[in-house]
């Protein structure tokens, strides 16, 4: 285990770059998935903003 | 359905939507599988490299990180041009999404190449054709998404960007020749080059199963951004209603 950890002496350079892989992938996830939900909570929102506008005209 | 008829449900926004979401499994699921196994293998499976040792292993993040930046920036350039040509909004929700995945991937290339060149050229980084054609490939997206945000305008901003996507389209042959075309202290191509891969088999598969999975997380990736970019452009459009109510904040 440990010399799979050591990586013949180059654990530090492996390790670094996939824990830098691991950051990256988890952002895009992350990131991806806010972008999807804040669209989706602001087209909402203008939607409903557009029905009570609506609303009130017609009262 | 003919072709024509399936192009044209595809280009309404509701209907491409709806697609996007369905596919995100589809590309998702195989992504997860096909990295799991490349980076296992690729890590305890391969053999050291009989020069590099244990450090090549890098290279199963690193490789497929180019690719992606490169592949990224490919989709980005062409959506772009065809958002301008054709003025598919479509098209340019599509470039628009595709520019963040691919400056992330440009960034961890640079990034894990700096830190495979420590051990084995002596040094972190060095102005050459290779090294510096893939940074000035990071500003492209950085310049791009900056570019994106200056406007408040939706429209304009698809505009201004994609003529900058499309100049910047030159970069990409450059990147990738640049090791046969100038003197680089980065090794030549691996996978693709004549004779056949430089590799054994040991440590060609989990390298092409890497390559693969990368690019199916791009899609699935692309997919869920690419619907917030349909959002973004459909704002008040009627067919909203029906989607946002039910399973609001779910995804």
């Amino acid at each position: 285990m440990n010399d799979f950890l050591a990586m013949g002496g180059y654990g530090a350079y492996v390790w670094t770059s996939y824990g830098l892989a691991a950051i990256v992938l988890v952002w895009n996830i992350r990131s991806a998935r806010v972008a999807h939900r804040d669209a989706r909570l602001r087209a909402q929102r203008a939607l409903s903003m557009a029905a009570s506008d609506a609303a009130t005209r017609s009262v | 359905m003919g072709t024509w008829t399936w192009f044209h449900k595809l280009s309404s926004p509701p209907h491409f939507y709806r697609i996007a979401g369905k596919m995100i499994p589809w590309y998702a699921i195989p992504a997860a599988l096909l990295m799991a196994y490349g980076l296992y293998a690729g890590l305890v499976l391969a053999p050291a490299d009989y020069q590099q040792g244990d450090a090549f292993r890098i290279i199963y993040v690193h490789a497929p990180a180019a690719w992606l930046s490169l592949m990224c920036y490919s989709v980005m350039a062409v959506a772009a041009a065809v958002g301008l040509v054709w003025r598919i909004k479509l098209a340019h929700a599509l470039a628009a999404a595709t520019a963040p995945i691919g400056a992330s991937f440009a960034f961890l290339c640079l990034a894990t190449g700096s830190i495979w060149g420590r051990p084995m050229w002596g040094t972190w980084w060095t102005w050459d054709a290779r090294l510096t054609s893939q940074l000035i490939l990071l500003f492209l997206y950085l310049g791009y998404i900056a570019l994106r945000s200056a406007y408040d305008d939706l429209t304009k901003a698809d505009r201004a960007s994609a003529v900058l996507a499309i100049v910047g389209i030159v970069n990409v042959p450059i990147i990738h020749f640049s090791v046969t075309w100038w003197n680089s202290l980065h090794q030549g191509s691996t996978v693709l080059r004549k004779g056949g891969p430089a590799m054994p088999p040991s440590m060609l598969i989990p390298l092409i199963a890497c390559f693969f999975g990368f690019t199916f997380l791009y899609a699935a990736l692309a997919c869920v951004r690419v619907r917030a970019e349909v959002l973004r452009r459909e704002r008040n459009a009627h067919w909203l209603k029906d989607l946002t109510t039910p399973r609001l904040g779910a995804e």
